[in-house]
């Protein structure tokens, strides 16, 4: 049996990871993308884990909406990648300052 | 210790190292890899919380579609990665003092909540023919089903945008026909009749005639 301490030390550390993860690779936009697709990860581990041990099944019905956006989340984002570099040759966070932000 | 510990302390350090090479190893492609090994941990970890849908649902959603999305994109992109990886050392320490941070916060809470022996209640045991599929369909086409149809149109929406955000319009090689100049087009743009002189037949009398 374990505990439900260890799911949420689980979830906590991949969460910590990917946002070491945007820290580190803050020119790449394309780490920064896969870094948000771990921190959902993170997040739905925790649904799902809470789901099992309060046995109510809300809490996977939750991940599986999660799981939705995050999937579109990711086809627009990448789209929009796709897009910029079209456009400016670079995906290099530092040089998209157009908007002079 | 039991071969659920086993399966799920296998599946999360497969987990937690495979997200660590994701944010640190230098190759796009290899980070896109990596990412797969994540979520194939977390399908197992899943599994040991009996949530066999949802494990599924990660290995063929995730794995099969967002990633290959994914290693499309970052092969079509080509990448200066010496200047992506300008200021890796740099923010490192600001990096690890943040993560450090967020997870003393969340093991404090965790531990102040979620340690003591009465909470959380140990979860039943669910008999053999329960099937966790069907009960999350019972609910998702019942409490949820209005959840579920915005969740449909979600991705209709993310489907259109992506077409039209990457649809390019082709200009110079294009040799199709335009439809609206097709449908317009009239018999005499197209079509010329020629008054000629009928041939008059030529015959074996007329021949040696001259």
């Amino acid at each position: 049996m374990i505990p439900l301490s260890h799911y949420l030390a689980l979830s906590a550390v991949l969460f910590a990871l990917s946002i070491i993860g945007i820290f580190l690779n803050r020119k790449n936009l394309l780490i920064i993308l896969m870094s948000i697709e771990l921190l959902l990860l993170a997040v739905n581990i925790n649904f799902v884990a809470f789901s099992h041990f309060l046995g109510d099944l809300g809490g996977q019905v939750f991940v599986f909406f999660i799981l939705t956006v995050a999937a579109a989340e990711a086809a627009i984002g990448l789209a929009i990648l796709i897009v910029l570099f079209r456009n400016r040759q670079t995906i290099n966070v530092t040089d998209l300052d157009s908007l002079k932000g | 210790m039991t071969f659920i510990q086993l399966t799920f302390y296998f599946f999360a350090a497969i987990c937690v190292l495979a997200a660590m090479a994701v944010v640190t190893i230098k190759n796009p492609v290899k980070a896109a890899l990596f990412l797969v090994l994540a979520f194939v941990g977390a399908a197992g970890v899943w599994l040991t919380l009996q949530a066999e849908f949802l494990a599924i649902v990660l290995i063929l959603v995730y794995v099969g579609a967002v990633m290959v999305l994914f290693l499309f994109v970052v092969m079509m992109l080509d990448i200066d990665l010496a200047a992506m990886r300008a200021g890796f050392t740099r923010y490192l320490p600001y990096g690890l003092a943040i993560a450090a941070l967020l997870v003393a916060q969340l093991v404090f809470v965790f531990n102040g909540s979620f340690s003591s022996a009465d909470f959380p209640a140990p979860p039943l045991d669910l008999p053999a023919d329960y099937s966790n599929t069907k009960a999350l369909g019972m609910i998702i086409y019942t409490d949820y089903v209005l959840a579920f149809e915005v969740a449909a149109l979600i991705l209709l929406v993310a489907m259109l945008a992506a077409i039209a955000l990457t649809h390019r319009k082709r200009t110079k090689p294009n040799k199709a026909v335009n439809p609206a100049q097709q449908v317009v087009v009239r018999k005499e743009d197209r079509l010329r009749v020629v008054d000629l002189a009928s041939e008059t037949r030529v015959t074996s009398q007329t021949r040696g005639k001259p």
